[in-house]
């Protein structure tokens, strides 16, 4: 009884193992590859994995562009064609415009703009003593340094400014300070870890549940995706609107019938800060098209 | 309201230019509901036209099943160099207009 159990378990590890360890060549992060080629790539990958049942297991980061079809991708590729760029464009234009009773605007100070600012973040802010993200660094400045009125974080003028400073950094990796991350941030991954494995709401699934075990899987009418953030801020089709990447976050607790969180939360801080380094090697694609 | 216009500057007489537009408006088909339930009032573009040398080439109506942000695709033949006027006209009349210089070179030279 005790042999019987025991070689079930090896099964089943090994059914967990194989088809991982055989997924790793075909699934890249390169822009041209298609949703289908991924599916075809899982599915060789049961194939060789005689006895597993169904184990599209993504072992490597991949953006959510490979998990939408081709009429998606296509809007996402066309910087015309693509909705979020009319926020990339007002977000420009909130950058070099003065505001506030102080008369500045974000490039008085920011005189010269590294493309890479984005990719930094989130990252201890030493005057806040907190762990910020892009847009709670931009509401920030909005407040103390503009002396403007403050911004919502989902407003208009957030997102724009957001996905303006993303878009600069297309195309580069975003994940060089999370890799190692120094000392004041790796606390901040490693609760965003736990939020990530942690069971939560009625449905008591965990982000891992179905962003790491059940990749490529139907929930529904959509493909479930690696769930990564590189292309944040969104166009959405649902939201036919930009919406950040905490507004996600509040859709998928919502889904699992949990508390949403508020937005530009130290939790969904976090959860951005892990995110970030489980999607290593993935380039920015901001703003991405998603279903 | 936010517009971006793809034409080229320059053309050469008789070319066939794919002219896209694109408008950032919410269409709220007037179905829709708010966070707490309330009906979002209808809000949408109802016509697009395109002018050139003052003619009418091209015209759009949108109905409230349009999604935001109304991408259009069209082709326009290149005649001689003028005005080319790009005007969106919402429910309550209000006319969004964009105009783009079209330059035709001769390339006997």
């Amino acid at each position: 009884m005790r042999s019987a159990a025991a070689s079930l378990l090896i099964v089943i590890i090994a059914n967990f193992l194989l088809p991982a360890a055989s997924a790793t060549v075909p699934l890249t992060n390169t822009l041209s590859a298609s949703a289908s080629a991924s599916a075809s790539a899982s599915a060789s990958a049961s194939a060789s994995a005689s006895a597993s049942a169904s184990a599209p297991v993504a072992s490597r980061a991949q953006s959510g562009y490979h998990f939408q079809s081709s009429d998606t991708q296509s809007l996402q590729d066309d910087d015309f064609k693509n909705p979020g760029m009319l926020w990339v464009d007002t977000g420009r234009q909130y950058f070099n415009d003065a505001t506030g009773s102080k008369n500045k605007a974000c490039a008085s100070c920011h005189k010269k703009l590294a493309s890479s600012v984005a990719t930094t973040f989130p990252k201890m802010n030493q005057h806040l003593g907190a762990v910020v993200n892009l847009t709670t660094q931009i509401q920030h400045c909005r407040s103390q340094h503009q002396q403007a009125e403050p911004i919502d974080y989902e407003s208009e003028t957030a997102l724009a400014l957001t996905a303006y400073l993303a878009n600069h950094a297309r195309g580069q990796r975003a994940d060089h300070h999370v890799l190692a991350p120094p000392a004041t941030l790796k606390q901040s991954v490693e609760d965003g870890g736990r939020y990530f494995n942690q069971r939560r709401g009625q449905l008591n699934l965990s982000c891992h549940n179905c962003h790491q075990d059940s990749v490529g899987k139907m929930l529904r009418g959509d493909l479930i995706s690696h769930g990564q953030s590189n292309g944040y801020p969104i166009y959405r089709l649902e939201w036919q609107s930009l919406g950040s990447l905490h507004r996600r976050f509040r859709a998928c607790d919502i889904g699992v019938r949990a508390q949403p969180q508020a937005l530009g939360i130290d939790t969904y801080i976090n959860l951005e800060a892990y995110l970030k380094q489980r999607g290593a090697g993935l380039l920015i694609e901001t703003p991405a098209v998603r279903r | 309201m936010k517009t971006r216009i793809s034409i080229p500057a320059t053309a050469k007489k008789g070319d066939i230019l794919n002219i896209k537009t694109l408008a950032s408006h919410p269409m709220h088909s007037g179905f829709r509901r708010d966070a707490i339930g309330a009906l979002v009032p209808r809000d949408i573009i109802n016509r697009f036209r395109c002018e050139y040398q003052g003619q009418l080439v091209f015209e759009a109506k949108f109905g409230p099943g349009t999604a935001a942000n109304p991408f259009l695709s069209f082709h326009l033949r290149a005649d001689e160099r003028g005005n080319v006027v790009f005007i969106w006209i919402d429910q309550q009349g209000e006319r969004t207009e964009e105009l783009r210089f079209l330059d035709i070179v001769d390339d006997e030279y």
